[in-house]
């Protein structure tokens, strides 16, 4: 089986049994919302407009929703001891590596797909050509911190106080992402052209290749010997 | 000789290289206190320069050779690259507290604020905590080889983040003074400024092999205490 398929493969099958009980996704939905929710609290609607806490609450609310969703990719595998059963399967360290990568990645999108919307109803957001250049920058900044997350999760996973550990490491790694994220989408929420944001599109691009291919290399080092 | 002497004979010349540098440190300290110019807009300030540039290099430099070490490791499965990883990492981590207490120090009368939300700051912070979470998962690892080995991808991670830290002081308006010593062009410090701070520089490097000894011998005392 070429990795690819293995990968193909693996997602499938992480996908399937997430739709048979949809535990992890509706916990991180929730817990996106709540974010959301608490952050229309936690601001003074006298002092601050909303327009302008707008881009930050949505990439800390993606942010957090991300590494929740992350820290339940590999307790399957350890709860049940189904790691053995992975490795034994006659794939790759890779396939499993592009096959957990790309699970993660559709959980994290599906849960930024119910946010957005819900964000452009809390804050007002006016729909058009800026928030699907919002959507595509959450999708570019995803692809990369997904990728650190896979590689991280299926080592936290078996440390003590592995729901802690994950976050205590991903963290660092998503404030590049946030902190493009956050300038780019108050530009464009702003009215600006999207050629200004080129400059930090190209940015996420490298942290994709850059931490994907990390993550390629890295991944087997994770597994036992 | 048994391996536990030779464990405890490291530790000892650790000690010895740090009590060495920390008296060529106090020397340069009280160079800097008595023998260089008071700077014409910063004042008595800018003398942090000597404590806080070379605690910043030291720690970013410790932090570049846990990367260095860890991608060691994984290729050479050597367990004194991971202990040595370890040691830096720790190390690191004090001079990055050197590092974070007296920026502000310097910053309040300078810039009028303590903290400045400002990419290279926020990111060197982000660094050391990011090491602060490397040490806690070496804690929360009881199998050496697990711990080796994740230690190793997380320290290769670290470093790989590094570029992109640096990137975003460029992307970013940033107001930390630009870089006076290592730079394309010829150091814009003046000369008795200069000689002080790279005495500094030699005793923190000293500080840094002394510490660093010290904490491998620990490590490779315990390495051989969980092996038997």
């Amino acid at each position: 089986m070429t990795t690819f398929r293995g990968a193909l493969v693996i997602a499938a099958k992480d996908l399937r049994v997430e739709l048979a009980s949809r535990a992890a996704l509706t916990s991180a939905v929730t817990f996106a919302v709540m974010v959301l929710v608490i952050f229309n609290f936690a601001r003074d609607p006298g002092e601050v407009s909303l327009a302008v806490l707008a881009p930050s609450v949505l990439w800390v609310t993606s942010a957090f929703a991300g590494v929740v969703t992350l820290n339940r990719s590999f307790a399957m595998e350890q709860e049940r001891g189904a790691m053995e059963g992975l490795l034994l399967a006659p794939v790759g360290r890779s396939a499993i590596y592009f096959g957990k990568y790309l699970a993660n990645l559709a959980f994290v999108l599906t849960v930024n797909a119910v946010l957005l919307p819900l964000f452009v109803l809390f804050f007002n957001v006016a729909l058009g050509v800026a928030l699907a250049w919002v959507a595509g920058l959450l999708v570019l900044a995803a692809a990369g911190y997904v990728a650190i997350g896979t590689v991280l999760a299926a080592m936290t996973v078996r440390t003590r106080f592995a729901e802690l550990m994950l976050p205590v490491l991903l963290l660092a790694f998503l404030v590049p992402p946030v902190l493009v994220g956050v300038q780019a989408t108050t530009r464009l929420l702003g009215g600006r052209p999207a050629g200004e944001i080129l400059g930090w599109i190209r940015f996420l691009a490298i942290y994709d290749i850059v931490f994907i291919t990390l993550g390629w290399l890295l991944f087997p080092a994770t597994m036992d010997e | 000789m048994t391996a536990t002497n030779e464990h405890d004979s490291l530790i000892r010349r650790g000690l010895w290289i740090t009590a060495l540098a920390l008296v060529a440190l106090g020397g340069v300290f009280a160079q800097a206190l008595l023998r260089t110019p008071v700077e014409r807009w910063q004042g008595p300030a800018q003398k942090i320069l000597y404590v806080h540039a070379p605690a910043a290099t030291m720690s970013l430099m410790a932090f570049l050779l846990v990367g260095v070490a860890s991608m060691g490791y994984l290729f050479l499965k050597d367990r004194r690259l991971d202990t040595f990883a370890e040691a830096s990492a720790e190390v690191g981590l004090a001079f990055g507290a050197v590092m974070l207490t007296t920026g502000p120090l310097w910053a309040r009368p300078v810039w009028g604020t303590w903290w400045q939300w400002e990419p290279r700051l926020t990111l060197t912070l982000l660094l050391v905590l990011l090491f602060v979470g490397y040490r806690t998962m070496r804690t929360a690892i009881d199998d050496p080889d697990d711990r080796a080995r994740f230690s190793a991808v997380v320290g290769i991670m670290a470093l790989v983040l590094v570029p992109f830290v640096h990137l975003s002081v460029y992307l970013f308006r940033t107001i930390h003074p630009q870089p006076v010593i290592f730079k394309p062009s010829a150091p814009s410090l003046p000369w008795e400024m200069l000689r002080v701070f790279l005495m500094s520089m030699v005793a923190y490097l000293a500080v840094y092999v002394g510490f660093v000894t010290t904490r491998y011998g620990i490590g490779r005392r315990a390495a051989a205490a969980e092996a038997s």
